[in-house]
């Protein structure tokens, strides 16, 4: 059997830096809503995730 | 012509011709011609041969031959393994796999016509032996029918009401109707789901229904199903368009929810009437005492 860890934060494109604090995935910070969509679109690509929003200015990019 | 070897010719046509006829390839793309067509017709002939030897061994009297047979019965079994490891191992590399529970679903359905060969084969080659060949044209199609009728099985259609749902967005969260489906990031992905997605809701008629729509292997076999036909969004690496279905909760409801490259929302809903119940999560609480009672 295959032991994977799934269903984990990959990433997070913030907004606003207040609302994340620590972790153990990278932060991105976006000037702006269009370079935040951008950011973690190219992400979720890269990293085989999903962007979910939290609707709080919070994107993350998560592995399912 | 000697009355055992006509009788065991009759039985040997007649349960070969049973497995031809219950040996379908079609949208489920399983089994594939001609590689695996000709395996399983192999094996359907095998078993027909073991069947119709059977009565004449023990009419001439061979009972050697005939604990024989019951050993070659064994193999039969090893039927199951061997679809069981070959679906599996292709489960790997799959982008929307069909589930356990359709695997051994499948498995079951090829062991289990094999020994419809065999009882097909017994039959008509007792009859043959017993009353004369011509008597074969009459059993065997019945067999034929009796065979068939066997195999085929109830669908979702039969337990389910199949409706149109409505797409939306509440937020970031995508819904169909009341159900809540998945959260979608980014608003992009959104519009497309809008344009082209499509929902379908599943309304198990009964209690029974309800289970087995409840399990995840079902769903997963309605989704394979509605994919292997429409086509799905679904790439490498790429799983934010993937096909899901989820619970209503409190009513017990399924909700669907698909990105298909052939958007036809009527089809969808005639694909998912046709996709078989699986036995392995075919509810059966309505024959339990209380299941009854708790169903009012």
């Amino acid at each position: 059997m295959d032991v994977a860890i799934k269903e984990f934060i990959l990433a997070m494109v913030v907004l606003d830096a207040g609302k994340v604090q620590g972790g153990g995935c990278p932060v991105f910070h976006a000037e702006n809503s269009q370079e935040q969509q951008k950011t973690s679109l190219y992400l979720a690509r890269i990293l085989d995730g999903v962007v979910h929003d939290l609707e709080n200015g919070v994107l993350l990019i998560c592995r399912h | 012509m000697e009355k055992y070897l006509i009788a065991v010719i009759a039985g040997t046509v007649s349960g070969f011709v049973d497995r031809w006829l219950m040996l379908r390839s079609d949208y489920r793309y399983y089994p594939t011609y001609p590689h695996a067509y000709l395996t399983h017709l192999a094996l359907g002939f095998i078993a027909a041969g073991l069947g119709a030897v059977a009565i004449p061994a023990l009419a001439k009297p061979d009972y050697v031959a005939v604990t024989f047979l019951v050993l070659a019965a064994q193999q039969f079994r090893d039927i199951r393994n061997m679809e069981r490891e070959t679906l599996s191992n292709l489960e790997k590399t799959k982008l929307i796999p069909r589930g356990t529970d359709y695997i051994e679903g499948i498995a079951r359905v090829f062991e289990a016509r094999n020994y419809l060969v065999i009882l097909t084969a017994l039959l008509n080659s007792a009859v043959v032996y017993s009353l004369g060949w011509q008597y074969v044209f009459l059993s065997a199609p019945l067999c034929f029918l009796l065979s068939l009728r066997l195999m085929a099985g109830s669908h979702i259609g039969d337990i389910a009401k199949i409706e149109a749902g409505q797409l939306h967005f509440d937020g970031s969260i995508l819904k169909v109707n009341d159900v809540v489906i998945k959260n979608v990031g980014l608003p992009a992905e959104r519009e497309k789901i809008l344009r082209e997605g499509m929902g379908v809701i599943i309304k198990p008629i009964d209690d029974n229904a309800r289970l087995t729509l409840d399990a995840p292997g079902q769903r997963m076999a309605i989704i394979h199903d509605a994919v292997s036909i429409l086509g799905s969004k679904v790439d490498v690496g790429e799983p934010h368009f993937a096909p899901l279905a989820r619970k209503q909760i409190d009513q017990g409801y399924l909700a669907l929810f698909m990105l298909a490259n052939e958007p036809d929302l009527e089809y969808l809903m005639e694909i998912i009437k046709r996709v078989p119940v699986l036995e392995s999560t075919r509810g059966t609480t309505l024959s339990s005492l209380y299941g009854r009672k708790a169903a009012d």
